[in-house]
């Protein structure tokens, strides 16, 4: 079903509050955009949903996080097999740059047990085509993966994430690092690839969260040194066009932020 | 007017240094005139018997030997701790871990000689026993003689702890230089620990960590006092590092100088000159390597 | 506080818990020592390092009933790391704790007020006086000579460095940076000892010692000064104070504990260091106050020829002198570390 539940999810860096207390729902096979202005932990919170906050040493979270019902925090629960179930696609564009577009692609399917090169192949190529690279780079799969356009390479980086077949899509701010022609590219992706997955996209860009996505979810601090609050989460054309909360309307007319 | 005292100064150490390697051109060139193209292939050292003969090549082999089988032993430990450090211990812990493993730099070379002369080479004469016995068949631990105590295999494991500080302090800064967006890059895939630094960490520092074994070989082929204490000194060309014997260009002039005659100083002289322009092109390769990553290698 | 019964997960995965590992680790030793209890296999060393395996295998076959193949070779890795900081830990501690109890017993007064002069091979006497002070006025001599012309170096290459010169003394200094410490002697032995016909003395091993100290200082100096921000040389000049008074009342202060640790570094390191000083020094029995003329000893050089002899009486006062020699060059390293905690700008 791939639904994510957080329950009054708490994030901490070493003493250090950047979240606190978010109670959100994100629904299967929609879009569901993290927006707020800068520091108000929508980037803490959406890594969270996938284990990667406690990578960073001291970092730890309060509350519980539901996949499809189960608490990806509870005792005995791998942070390894959350990470393959929950992808992530990274403000700026990470391939790995000593091997080639082909073996980056397959990378986190190589990981998981020796396949059959043929069996490669045909992952490679339909993860390309999802992320709808594989037109431009279906001649060039040995050459590095950083040889590819700023644009490019991030698609390379969905389609790294969308290989191994994950339920969710994590992308926090996939498009800033981007100019606005490959930005406009990969939201007609995002809209694609809503139909086989779960996608929460962090962005400070508002008329990219309207564009994309089905559910907002607006994030605040009053004071910078407080830590981010769950202001008001809804249907994106309730959100932007009749928020309940002065603060979101306040951040969408953009008087702050 | 500062600065030309300034640049005096510099110049001033310039022309000394060229003085001073003039003078020891001309002091190595007796001997090199009387061995001829011999200096190179001959093994056996009698430069002031008459007829002379001597040659350094089985100092040049024992050197190599020597210096590669330490890096052999010291490389692994280096990086496995160096990746310790930056990977699995926590900030303190590993602060911690980097300062004692550099106080191994700062033990003086001779206790490291007198240590491995009285306390390691006794202790590893069952390990070598060991090894003839069982591994024999391999040309390197074949013993015909079974007489263990010296011996390369000793002096190249006293030799790897005194490399293993400068490569794994290199390593360790090449490590942490790799950008945490590709470590979260594989962390995201799904990746475990030792993957993550599979896939992430070491590709991206493979140069770097070549620079860093560089160093450590220009630092084991001139240590001369540690290895001069635990080597029997021959003149021996063979692959047996069991055996007792071995001899390195630099421990030869710690150990013969003071009976040198005449020949025999320039002789000295003239394999020392070697042993410099060997580790000049071992420093010079290692910076160049270095360099090219971004890390600035340190001494 | 689930909602819904989980039957089967993709994420809960089994994992030995720590409690488990340890077990398995404990049952390894265990063995072990059954083993060596009942068969003829002897030795302390032998039984740590074979337990230690054993523990560790036990560790990761205890693992392995339970995680999948991913799990365990991460495992395994963590274990090969950890072995790798053990090994160069106890290398460590084995040399200082070594030497240190060897050296002790010969560590008395008299041992630090009596020098070799006179004493056979097997005579239980002398002590390493005059090779402490042969150290000491080397050391010092060589600081004397590196440090001032390291620094001016250093203010040259940093302040007015711009051209041919300079590039040729940063590459030259980058060269004696590598430099092998018998190399350095060499350089002494021919040019002053050999070519200018000047002996064997303290002096020249200082002077072979500064090629070694000298690349440091600049090093070091050099990163200090460019640390100075230029903010604070801008103050200075716009209060009309000529540049090179800037550099000598303004730059070098700022930098001064910066440049301090990098000199008792390279003091530290020069101390310990002994085939130069073969060739320079030579090494003498008596206690010799002047260092212009005339062999001396030296604490790494009295080290060396004791160590070197066959008998029990010299070798108990090599690790007398190498445990006071230990002991100078760590404290150096420990109160440079000291120093740079007084450093502004790092």
């Amino acid at each position: 079903m791939k639904r994510i539940e957080a329950n009054r999810v708490t994030a901490f860096y070493g003493g250090f509050k950047a979240v606190e207390d978010v109670t959100l729902a994100i629904e299967p096979k929609h879009v569901t955009a993290l927006i707020g202005p800068s520091g108000c932990g929508k980037s803490t919170f959406l890594r969270t949903l996938n284990r990667m906050h406690e990578v960073i040493p001291g970092a730890r979270i309060e509350g519980e996080v539901l996949l499809d019902g189960e608490d990806i925090y509870a005792p005995g629960i791998d942070p390894v097999s959350v990470r393959r179930t929950i992808g992530m696609v990274f403000q700026r564009p990470n391939p790995f740059p000593t091997m080639s577009i082909r073996d980056n692609v397959s990378a986190g399917v190589r990981l998981n047990g020796s396949r059959r090169k043929s069996d490669l192949d045909a992952i490679v190529e339909g993860a390309l085509q999802g992320a709808g690279l594989w037109k431009e780079v279906r001649d060039r799969l040995d050459r590095p993966g950083a040889s590819l356009s700023g644009g490019q390479q991030q698609r390379l980086c969905i389609a790294r994430a969308i290989a191994v077949e994950p339920q969710v899509l994590l992308m926090d701010e996939p498009c800033s690092a981007l100019d606005p022609v490959s930005t406009l590219r990969i939201e007609d992706l995002i809209a694609e690839l809503k139909d086989q997955y779960t996608i929460v996209i962090v962005t400070h860009n508002m008329q990219q969260a309207a564009r994309v996505s089905d559910s907002t979810a607006f994030f605040n601090l009053e004071v910078s040194g407080d830590p981010g609050r769950l202001v008001e989460m809804g249907p994106t054309s309730q959100i932007f066009t009749r928020p309940t909360d002065e603060r979101t309307e306040a951040y969408i007319t953009g008087r702050f932020g | 007017m500062f600065r030309y005292v300034t640049a005096a100064v510099a110049a001033t150490v310039l022309v000394v240094l060229l003085a001073m390697t003039t003078f020891l051109l001309v002091q190595a060139w007796p001997a090199v005139r009387t061995a001829g193209g011999d200096f190179l292939t001959e093994r056996q050292w009698f430069p002031d018997a008459t007829p002379a003969r001597f040659g350094i090549a089985a100092l040049l082999w024992g050197t190599l030997l020597t210096s590669v089988q330490a890096l052999v032993v010291a490389v692994p430990v280096a990086i496995g701790s160096a990746l310790y450090v930056t990977e699995y211990a926590r900030p303190a812990v590993g602060r911690w871990i980097g300062y004692l493993v550099d106080v191994l730099a700062a033990v003086p070379s001779v206790v490291y000689g007198l240590w491995g002369l009285l306390f390691l080479v006794p202790r590893m004469v069952p390990l070598q026993r060991f090894l003839a016995d069982h591994l024999g068949f391999l040309p390197f631990f074949r013993n015909p003689d079974d007489i263990y105590g010296k011996s390369v295999f000793a002096a190249s494991v006293v030799l790897a702890l005194m490399i293993l500080p400068i490569v794994a302090a290199v390593s360790r800064e090449v490590f942490r230089q790799v950008p945490r967006d590709l470590r979260e890059a594989s962390l995201a895939l799904g990746a475990t620990r030792w993957e993550m630094i599979r896939t992430s960490v070491l590709p991206a520092s493979r140069s770097g960590v070549v620079g860093a074994v560089i160093l450590g070989l220009g630092r084991a082929l001139g240590e001369t006092i540690a290895v001069a204490l635990v080597l029997a000194s021959t003149f021996d060309i063979d692959l047996r590092i069991l055996e007792p014997g071995g001899n390195t260009i630099a421990a030869n002039i710690a150990t013969k100088f003071g009976e040198a005659g005449e020949i025999g100083r320039s002789a000295l002289i003239a394999s020392g000159l070697v042993l410099f322009a060997i580790t000049l092109a071992a420093t010079v390769a290692a910076r160049g390597v270095i360099r090219r990553t971004g890390v600035v290698g340190r001494p | 506080m689930s909602t819904s019964p989980v039957t089967s997960s993709a994420l809960r995965t089994n994992r030995m818990g720590r409690g488990e590992g340890l077990a398995a680790a404990g049952a390894g030793v265990i063995l072990t020592g059954v083993a060596f209890w009942l068969t003829p296999l002897q030795g302390r060393a032998d039984f740590l390092v074979v337990a230690y395996l054993a523990g560790v295998a036990a560790y990761l076959v205890g693992a392995a009933r339970l995680e999948g193949r991913r799990s365990v070779v991460d495992r395994l890795a963590a274990v090969l790391m950890v072995t790798a900081v053990g090994i160069c830990l106890l290398a460590l501690g084995s040399v200082l704790v070594y030497t240190a109890a060897r050296g002790v017993k010969a560590l008395d007064w008299y041992f630090f007020t009596h020098s070799m002069n006179g004493v056979g091979p097997r005579d239980d006497a002398g002590g390493a006086y005059h090779a402490i002070i042969g150290t000491l006025e080397q050391v010092l001599l060589a600081a004397l000579i590196s440090v001032p012309a390291g620094l001016l170096i250093a203010i040259y290459l940093t302040e007015y460095g711009r051209g041919r010169l300079a590039s040729l003394v940063r590459t030259v200094i980058d060269v004696m940076v590598g430099i092998p410490s018998i190399v350095a002697g060499l350089f002494i032995y021919a040019f002053w000892v050999l070519g200018l016909d000047r002996g064997f003395s303290g002096l020249a091993a200082a002077l072979a010692l500064s090629i070694l100290m000298l690349p440091i200082v600049v090093r070091s100096a050099e990163e200090m000064i460019k640390l100075v921000p230029a903010a604070l040389r801008e103050a200075s000049y716009a209060l009309g104070i000529p540049r090179w008074r800037t550099i000598l009342r303004v730059v070098l202060p700022t930098a001064s504990a910066g440049i301090t640790t990098g000199v008792m570094l390279a003091v530290a390191r020069v101390t310990g260091e002994t085939a130069p000083l073969l060739l320079t020094a030579f090494g003498f029995d008596s206690i010799r106050n002047d260092p212009f003329s005339g062999p001396q000893s030296s604490l790494p050089l009295f080290v060396f020829s004791q160590a070197s002899s066959a008998f029990s009486t010299a070798v108990d006062r090599a690790w007398a002198g190498a445990l006071t020699l230990i002991a100078v060059v760590l404290l150096l390293t420990v109160a440079a570390r000291l120093v740079t905690r007084r450093n502004r700008l790092v």
